[in-house]
């Protein structure tokens, strides 16, 4: 159990590492961070002034522990075409994108879940196979097409809610949440529905599969030879034997929620950490989208290291194997 | 007895319409309407210049006059644009035509080379395996925890960052084929690799050691044909995938340029123009882009099925 947790830890450091060494290869390798920061009227002493005081004379490797002192104390450098520093930047469009994943994730769970216990204990119904093609469909659409076709129904045809923007927020210290205001939670509904929809079909699928599974085990045989009624069976034994994949499965796809809102924070005009990355990609911005791969990368990392974790604090088996190995 | 007769007779053709594959293609309408449609959208795709009414990518030919003209069903539509024009005087349907066009040759190229590379660090990873093999698949697992848009995107902006004088038009396709590939690549790598992994172990591969043959040429004439099935499943699925991305990253507005639309390109055009009531120019590229990768999908599925026997 000790051991497979510390290779385990050791693994996610080296990925981090490997990371960090590519963000640091991108801010310091692709384009001319001095270059960028100059004026034409600069002078060549002046260029080289500049260069001493960024420390980029210095040997390469000296650079990178900088590179990685900084990133530890969350300090990226300074955006090429905002002059701010990245840190700041991305605190401030944070809490927007966090609370967009939130809302998605919850969205995707609350729907996906009764849906897939449904269509896993009356899998011959009409509405089960309306549901299945539905989830197919909810595949093969691009994210973003999906997001336009909600704005053209909600907002243009019905004009019942936002297309753009997060409406009101309202400030708590650092946060500025959407939650709490009307409009806010309306701009909330399109975004979420865009980005959960993915999430949501998937736990639809994992949760009939399970069902469809569990249902046919002798515990559940047992139970109804108890004379247990339906809903006991089907939501206290059947649907808590099927929570544990789909836990696991919801917390990887965290991290692809996090990316995928690139998408749909650009459909709806989002003033999230993704729109920044992708005008940072668009605008040749290095230090934000080193700082971002920075991020995301950390984050999966987490995710990654704590559902093991969590998997072999919950199934013996992988103890078992886990020493063994 | 005359089964017998006609089956000894056989060519590749007969063959195929006698094969098992075929005949569970027979016993979906589902998926022969979809390899249909799939078909179809090559066909339009590949003689889009002899098919479509006029070049979208020839700015000369285009008049700003013809600009946001409806759907010739509509009031104020013309019978010239069968579903109406964007704001360049783009005919829609031509460019959706050229669109596609684009949008499967990116497709198409993209799986090709992420296949070629995967394919070829798996069967090296699973041939020789030690410390290359340990090599590629770490960088494979690191790969993978990341979604293959955030590297798509990544690579194409540190490819424009690398190389600022190359103009956007001429580039953009082998960017996107460059971020694509180096995205897709993993799947077939571990797919690969497993399958190299048992095979090796075979008399066959044992008889052509025996006899002399080199690695290189034990992996590519002995080992790799044995390990093509899962491949083509992977592929065909990879496609629909590989739009998709090309879609979004060009809606994104890094990808193909609007004076060259794909259909991600177009549908970007078009949402500007979805609030004053332009609904055609974002809808019907939208349109064509969801059945193109639902037909393409569909094929896979079936595919996935039909080439495994367990489920036969």
């Amino acid at each position: 159990m000790l051991a497979f947790m510390i290779r385990r830890i050791i693994q996610s450091i080296i990925v981090m590492f490997v990371v960090a060494l590519i963000s640091f290869l991108l801010f310091r390798f692709v384009g001319d961070p001095v270059n960028q920061m100059v004026g034409i009227e600069t002078t060549p002493e002046q260029r080289e002034a500049l260069r001493d005081k960024l420390g980029l004379n210095d040997p390469v490797i000296m650079q990178f522990f900088g590179f990685i002192k900084g990133a530890a104390q969350f300090d990226f450098g300074v955006s090429y075409q905002f002059k701010r520093p990245v840190a700041q930047m991305i605190a401030e469009r944070a809490p927007a994108t966090l609370e967009l994943s939130l809302m998605s994730a919850i969205f995707a769970l609350l729907v996906g879940i009764p849906m897939g216990v449904y269509t896993g204990l009356k899998r011959n119904s009409i509405l089960s196979k309306f549901f299945l093609t539905v989830s197919l469909v909810g595949i093969s659409l691009p994210t973003f097409l999906i997001g336009i076709l909600l704005i053209y129904i909600f907002a243009v045809q019905l004009q019942v809610l936002p297309s753009f923007g997060r409406g009101e927020v309202v400030d708590i210290g650092f946060w500025s949440t959407g939650l709490l205001t009307v409009s806010g939670l309306k701009a909330l509904i399109l975004p979420s529905i865009t980005l959960g929809l993915f999430q949501m079909t998937l736990i639809m699928r994992l949760v009939r599969a399970e069902m469809l599974e569990v249902m046919r085990t002798d515990y559940i045989k047992f139970a109804r030879a108890r004379g247990l009624s339906r809903t006991a069976i089907n939501f206290g034994h059947a649907l808590k034997n099927t929570l544990v994949p789909v836990i696991t499965i919801t917390g990887l796809q965290l991290g692809s929620v996090i990316a995928f809102a690139i998408i749909t924070e650009t459909v709806f005009s989002w003033p999230g950490m993704g729109l920044l990355f992708l005008h940072s990609v668009q605008n040749v911005d290095i230090p934000i989208m080193a700082a971002y791969l920075m991020l995301i990368g950390f984050l999966f990392v987490m995710i990654n290291l704590i559902v093991d974790l969590l998997y072999v604090a919950v199934d013996p088996r992988i103890r078992v194997s886990g020493v063994s190995q | 007895m005359e089964d017998k007769n006609i089956k000894e007779e056989t060519n590749w053709f007969a063959r195929a319409i006698d094969s098992d594959i075929f005949y569970s293609f027979t016993r979906s309408k589902l998926v022969m309407v979809a390899a249909f449609v799939t078909f179809a959208y090559f066909f339009i795709a590949l003689f889009a210049p002899i098919l479509a009414t006029q070049n979208p990518f020839d700015l000369g030919s285009l008049d700003l006059m013809d600009g946001l003209t409806p759907p010739a069903w509509q009031e104020g539509g013309s019978s010239k644009f069968l579903i109406g024009t964007d704001d360049q005087g783009r005919d829609l349907l031509s460019a959706i035509m050229y669109g596609s066009r684009i949008s499967l040759a990116v497709g198409f190229t993209s799986v090709f080379c992420a296949a070629l590379l995967g394919i070829s660090l798996g069967l090296i990873s699973g041939y020789f395996g030690g410390f290359i093999d340990t090599l590629i698949m770490r960088i494979a697992d690191i790969q993978l925890t990341f979604p293959s848009i955030l590297i798509a995107l990544l690579i194409d902006g540190t490819v424009s960052a690398l190389f600022p004088e190359v103009r956007r038009e001429d580039s953009a396709f082998w960017v996107l084929v460059l971020a694509i590939s180096l995205s897709f690549w993993v799947q077939y790598a571990r797919t690969v690799r497993s399958s190299v992994l048992v095979e090796k172990e075979r008399e066959y591969v044992q008889a052509a050691k025996l006899i002399g043959l080199r690695p290189f040429i034990i992996m590519l004439r002995h080992v790799l044909p044995n390990v093509l099935g899962p491949v083509l499943v992977i592929a065909t699925i990879n496609l629909a995938l590989a739009i998709i991305t090309e879609a979004t990253l060009s809606f994104l507005g890094v990808g193909i340029p609007v004076t060259q639309p794909s259909l991600g390109t177009l549908i970007r055009i078009g949402q500007d123009f979805l609030f004053s009531g332009e609904w055609w120019i974002t809808i019907f590229p939208g349109v064509a882009l969801a059945i193109i990768v639902l037909s393409v999908n569909l094929v896979g599925d079936w595919l996935r099925d039909a080439l495994n026997p367990k489920l036969r």
